[in-house]
């Protein structure tokens, strides 16, 4: 049970909502249960996960829900939105300080990944342009300096070590005169990881803080952190007033519910994100992307919100309920058609469906021309033809072809898939049947 | 507005009067601490934080519940939860406590404590009574895997330097090739445990370090041998299948050998932990769990979920970055952390 994925779960108590017209208070309640345990297995904190179900059961009890006609989708999408809203909506960059050389502090647990992270930007600011020297300010554990020694010859950027018997607030005061003379813009410092409960270790940061007067303080959390990413990031804050989180490990397959936890008691941005052991795995931070991970909800969310702004919600009722009761017929077809056209090109929206990999991808064959085939073929026949394909006989095929600037194989694959389809309809008791196989609502791709 | 939404403190609603009480006798003292500085404030504050240990959370949870009902079981699952017992493994914990006073008929709210941890300790010890490190008879190797930083080397540093202690001949291999100084930083903690170490350069094959290793310990009759590993993520196929070759190698070279393989978590590791044991268990056959960094807040109550889905015990325990800092397990202390504040 417990490596059903998120996603799946998630997918499960959503699908529950999908279809049913109308949401009721105790619908809403049901799922929003499901999304508190979804988010608690995905590491969020638990007092975060608490007042997060809390804040979106309001927003979505009500009209804004009740009234729309895919609810399941409105709930991911109110969902996401908050907590794309909680991790921070837009990016955040590094800033400069004014007057050369920037100071960044790298801080946070053991084995959170601060020398790799330094320097992977000591790189990442090289091709800036900017001129950044590595600091080692470690001289704890064993072989750190060496470590980052290691790291700056490989990313070719100089490191500054005065070996493990300086204190690290004299390294770091000396770093900054020794940038100042050789003209580097930017000192990395790398400090040794430190438990937030260390009180000594805790007031070492803060003299090197109030020595240096670093621009930015980074407080670097591995991904896979659990509830204490609260307990942590707050330490670390209040005693050092952190200016932002970089996200490591994010290349494994942790949820990375801290970042909202963090996010949640620190109100800091989350500025990078690592995505591997090579120096040039570090990437900018979406917040949405975040959002959508912690959820487990792949870039069906873009779907959603294309689709949303594309697809007339009633209509595609109509649909579903003309498929259900037989009575789809091709002019419905063609409207449907015409609406994904709205989207986007179509391999792009379907690739954005979780559960259809590339394999299937492939399988379902769908390439524009085909669609705009399809169109033709469909535009060429009789409002009678349209309405009641059975009628299509041998003489009317070639004349559909005819019309359509397609040939005979063309028409009859068409109404054979068309055949198919409702047949296929028939079988189904519900429309979340057409979802799961389909994960869509236009069947004919298929 | 963060702060306003899910802000910390203030926001206590399920926490009781007692909570926020000590909550706030812990923060004066700290602060009237904060003026002085050296040697015995720093004492005073170790004390005040054994303490507050000493203050329990579920002893202030059921101290405010008089009769046993569905409100006071939902406070005991957020315990399990803010350790990082994980979602499923807690609710099965809770219905089976709730089975158990059912059966035994029990309605006085204290019994619910001792219930609890009885529940857990079941759950750390079904495995097996014998949770120790399994090293004899010798020769004996012990493999040392896990993700990226949870504190493989240090361990090896401290697993060497007890064994040594305990009058064995221990050899070290350092298999991690790949992260950088990672051969001197395992190179120091030999020197410190003093024991030898069999290494080859950066970038080497880590397969080619471990037979190395395996033919020196046999050549040298060493007791032990314990072999390091590069930290990696689960969820990488060519990683996991080296440390598959690996394990194929020490099985193959050295199979007259008593085999320990350890997985290393990191205590403050939430719910991927399993994932990571799940996996590593597939390519490696790990036998034990070393549970590092305890000496920090976090719980690692993960380990409860490890154990109940994957059946592998938790062996050792690291509490700081000391050379001694390595306990064995003791599920009866593990459990008493999981019930403190
Ligand atoms: N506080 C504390 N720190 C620990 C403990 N065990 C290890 N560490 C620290 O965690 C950091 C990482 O430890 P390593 O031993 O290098 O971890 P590793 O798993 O070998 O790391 P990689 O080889 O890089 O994957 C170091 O700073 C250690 O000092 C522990 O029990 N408590
Ligand atoms: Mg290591």
């Amino acid at each position: 049970m417990i490596f059903e994925s998120l996603a799946e779960k998630l997918q499960k108590s959503l699908n529950k909502l999908k279809g049913k017209g109308k949401l009721s208070e105790k619908d809403v309640k049901q799922v929003m249960r499901e999304v508190k345990l979804a988010l608690l297995e995905a590491d969020v904190n638990f007092k975060v996960v608490k007042k997060f179900v809390n804040s979106v059961k309001e927003r979505a009890v009500g009209h804004e829900v009740m009234e729309s006609l895919t609810p399941g989708q409105q709930v991911i999408k109110i969902v996401n939105d908050e907590l794309t809203k909680l991790m921070g909506e837009e990016q955040k960059k590094i800033e400069f300080a004014p007057q050369p050389p920037t100071i960044i502090m790298m801080c946070g647990l053991q084995g959170a990944g601060k020398t790799t992270t330094s320097g992977k930007l000591g790189i990442l600011l090289k091709k800036k342009g900017k001129s950044p020297l590595l600091v080692a300010c470690d001289i704890y554990r064993p072989a750190a300096i060496k470590q980052l020694e290691v790291v700056g010859e490989k990313a070719d950027i100089p490191v500054f070590s005065m070996g493990d018997k300086q204190n690290p607030v004299n390294i770091a005061k000396a770093s900054i005169e020794h940038a100042k003379k050789n003209g580097y813009d930017v000192v990395i410092l790398d400090t040794a990881g430190r438990l937030h409960i260390d009180e000594e270790l805790m007031d070492e940061l803060e003299n090197i803080k109030s020595e240096v007067n670093p621009k930015e303080i980074l407080l670097v959390v591995d991904a896979m952190t659990g509830q204490d990413a609260v307990t942590v990031a707050e330490s670390f804050n209040d005693k050092l007033g952190i200016d932002g989180v970089v996200l490591t490990k994010l290349d494994g397959d942790a949820r990375g519910g801290a970042a909202l936890s963090i996010r949640a008691v620190t109100d800091k941005p989350i500025k990078f994100v690592g995505m591997g052991e090579k120096l040039d795995q570090l990437e900018p931070f979406y917040p949405d992307r975040m959002a959508s991970r912690i959820l487990g909800m792949g870039d069906v969310l873009t779907l959603i919100e294309k689709a949303q702004a594309n697809i007339d919600a009633k209509k595609a009722m109509e649909f579903e309920k003309k498929l259900k009761t037989q009575q789809f017929t091709f002019d419905d077809f063609l409207e449907q058609l015409q609406q994904m056209k709205n989207m986007g090109p179509l391999d792009q929206i379907l690739e954005m469906i979780p559960g259809i990999g590339s394999k299937q991808l492939k399988k379902l064959k769908v390439d524009e021309k085909e669609l705009v085939k399809i169109e033709a073929i469909i535009q060429s026949m009789t409002k009678e033809e349209r309405q009641n394909p059975s009628i299509i006989n041998g003489s009317r095929r070639k004349r559909i072809a005819r019309g359509s600037g397609t040939n005979i194989q063309d028409v009859n694959r068409l109404l054979k898939q068309f055949k198919e389809t409702k047949k296929m309809m028939k079988k189904m008791t519900n429309m979340e049947k057409a979802m799961k196989k389909g994960k869509f609502k236009f069947p004919f791709f298929r | 507005m963060f702060k306003k939404l899910f802000g910390k403190k203030n926001n206590s609603e399920n926490n009781n009067q007692q909570t926020q009480q000590i909550e706030k006798e812990n923060n004066t003292t700290e602060s009237e601490e904060n003026k002085k500085e050296g040697f015995f404030s720093r004492l005073k504050k170790g004390l005040s934080k054994t303490r507050k240990g000493i203050t329990e959370k579920v002893d202030v949870i059921l101290k405010s519940y008089k009769k046993i009902d569905e409100e006071l079981f939902e406070e005991l699952e957020e315990v399990l939860i803010t350790a990082d017992v994980g979602v499923n493994t807690t609710m099965r914990i809770i219905e089976d406590v709730k089975d158990k006073v059912k059966e035994r008929k029990i309605t006085e709210v204290e019994e619910i404590r001792e219930l609890l941890k009885e529940e857990l300790k079941e759950i750390l010890t079904e495995v097996d009574e014998n949770i120790s490190l399994n090293i004899e008879p010798s020769p004996a190797i012990v493999l040392v895997v896990g993700v990226n930083g949870v504190g493989k080397t240090t361990t090896i540093g401290k697993l060497a330097y007890r064994l040594k202690n305990e009058g064995k001949k221990v050899l070290i291999a350092a298999g991690d090739t790949f992260r950088a100084a990672a051969i001197e930083q395992l190179t120091e903690w030999s020197n410190r445990a003093g024991v030898d170490i069999i290494a080859h350069q950066e970038g080497a094959d880590p397969a080619a370090v471990i037979y190395d290793g395996i033919q020196a310990a046999k050549a040298r009759k060493s007791d032990v041998l314990i072999c390091d590993t590069a930290g990696r993520l689960h969820n990488k196929k060519n990683l996991m299948n080296e440390l598959n070759k690996i394990f194929r190698i020490v099985e193959r070279e050295y199979p007259e050998a008593t085999k320990e393989v350890l997985l290393v978590v990191d205590a403050t590791t939430g719910q991927n932990a399993v994932l990571q044991a799940k996996t590593f268990k597939e390519a490696c056959d790990i036998s034990g769990i070393v549970l590092t960094k305890l000496d920090g807040t976090a719980k690692g109550g993960v380990v409860l979920a490890v154990q109940s889905e994957l059946k592998v015990p938790v062996k050792l325990v690291g509490v700081g970055e000391k050379i001694y800092d390595l306990q064995d397990f003791d599920p009866d202390n593990f459990v008493e952390a999981i019930f403190s504040e």
